[in-house]
């Protein structure tokens, strides 16, 4: 049987008077990668926060791990990495590190196997500020996988690497769903959907698919993962 | 609140400071520049710096302090490290206090060389000790830390948080009895500056000033400041929100 490490339903966000989401309800299984995708503006990082627990005016049931998602005993649970790497420029990637290993209470060793996890042995010892952005965001994106968490949801961790990088970072999160970890992870660029175990595809704050990329291609007949989200929208507009 | 986490917070807060020397030169020099400034304009009626010379030890290194720590969280929230903080076990009084505690060291070194020159160079006249001094100099820096921490938990965003200096401070600087003694002001305003405060920052250091050691008035106004200082961080705690719109 699969558990699920995150179970929503019914949820909805309101922002101003736009219910940036409107009603979502999936799971995710353990021990899988989801792709998060859909279009910049579609709810997807709002998502994301209410499942980490910082977004403020949520209803429905989020539950992460079990519990009520923001639930003080999650913390440290999950490894969270923002769109915009969230590491402090004026410190080194180790430093940074260290503070966040600090932080979480685990040992220097695990700084470590981050940066190598990462790929970034060569400039551990150099400033964030001074690296390049896909180093940053790989700096910020080790820091996420401090501590070995059980769920680790990405926004945009690939965002701006080249494909080699790329092929790597994505071939980690297989190892680490291997290893039991659930992952979540967003992205804009719908190439990236083959590399997932499940697809949860977003527009307008609601979700059009929740599939597998073979079951999805299948159903809606479609070649590719781009035609077939937008046969998605075209065949929502024709229903309404 | 985890002690391993405020201390790491307070390592790193201050790594961060030795990276930046600009900062902490500001943070020392400054209130030594302007007091010095105001020996210089009041070289020729000594009894006039002798009077707002103790004054001004509290108020400069409180509104330095408070300006600097006033866009602090708001750095720490437009960057997403706090977002990423608030899914970790890191209190909010972790948070805050890791900043409160690695600029009141600062607050120390500053209270050092500002009392020290002040003393020995400009020649300030008091009767109390010069350590009285530096105790309470220390307490008042700390003083604006925590009313910059606390009004930086409150803004949105560093625009709205350098607004606070002159909402926060300003009402304070005028009332505390740096312009005219507290007692010679209407009884409303009177009335007012007994809550505020740096009006307790200033009294101590008045009261050091004449001679009354911790024991007779400086003691009690330096337990006022320090509640208004854990007060502060308090309600700063409460106020920083984990989930935010």
């Amino acid at each position: 049987m699969v558990k699920n490490a995150v179970s929503c339903r019914d949820v909805v966000v309101v922002r101003g008077d736009r219910e940036v989401l409107q009603g979502l309800d999936f799971d995710l299984h353990a021990g899988t990668v989801t792709g998060l995708l859909g279009p910049s503006g579609c709810g997807k990082t709002t998502l994301i926060r209410a499942i980490v627990g910082l977004q403020a005016r949520v209803t429905g049931d989020v539950s992460v791990l079990g519990l009520p998602a923001g639930a003080p005993k999650l913390r440290g649970r999950i490894g969270y990495l923002t769109q915009e790497p969230s590491v402090y420029a004026d410190l080194t990637v180790t430093e940074n590190l260290r503070f966040f290993a600090a932080v979480l209470g685990v040992g220097s060793s695990d700084v470590e196997r981050v940066i190598e996890a990462v790929d970034l042995g060569s400039h551990a010892d150099v400033r964030v500020d001074r690296l390049s952005g896909g180093q940053r965001s790989r700096a910020s994106l080790a820091a996420a996988l401090l501590g070995s968490p059980e769920l680790l949801v990405l926004d945009e961790p690939t965002v701006g690497l080249d494909p080699v990088l790329r092929r790597d970072l994505w071939d980690l999160f297989h190892r680490l769903a291997d290893d039991g970890a659930t992952l979540l992870v967003s992205s804009h660029v719908m190439d990236e959907a083959s590399r997932c175990d499940r697809l949860l595809l977003m527009r307008d704050g609601d979700i059009l698919a929740d599939e597998t990329p073979r079951a999805l291609l299948s159903s809606v007949g479609a070649g590719d993962i781009e035609q077939a989200f937008l046969t998605l929208i075209d065949r929502k507009a024709g229903a309404r | 609140m985890t002690p391993r986490v405020t201390f790491a917070v307070v390592a790193r807060v201050l790594a961060q400071l030795r990276r930046d020397p600009r900062t902490v030169a500001m943070l020392i020099v400054l209130p030594t520049v302007l007091i010095s400034l105001m020996w210089w304009m009041f070289i020729d009626s000594p009894h006039t710096f002798d009077r707002i010379g103790g004054p001004l030890l509290a108020v400069f290194p409180a509104i330095i302090m408070f300006i600097v720590t006033s866009v602090a969280t708001l750095r720490e929230r437009s960057t997403g490290t706090l977002s990423r903080l608030f899914t970790m076990p890191m209190g909010k009084l972790d948070f805050l206090l890791g900043y409160a505690l690695a600029f009141a060291l600062i607050a120390v070194v500053q209270a050092l060389v500002v009392v020290s020159i002040a003393l020995y160079f400009l020649d300030l006249n008091i009767q109390g000790a010069a350590w009285q001094l530096g105790v309470v100099a220390v307490l008042d820096g700390v003083l604006g830390t925590a009313l910059g921490l606390f009004a930086s938990a409150f803004a949105a965003t560093e625009f709205q948080a350098v607004q606070m200096m002159p909402a926060v401070m300003i009402p304070q600087i005028l009332l505390c009895g740096l312009l005219i003694p507290r007692d010679q002001l209407p009884s409303a305003l009177h009335a007012i500056s007994d809550i505020l405060p740096l009006s307790y920052a200033v009294d101590a250091v008045i009261g050091v000033a004449q001679g009354n050691g911790f024991t007779s008035g400086v003691g009690t106004d330096a337990l006022i400041v320090l509640a208004f200082i854990l007060a502060a961080l308090t309600l700063g705690a409460a106020t920083l929100k984990r989930r935010t719109a």
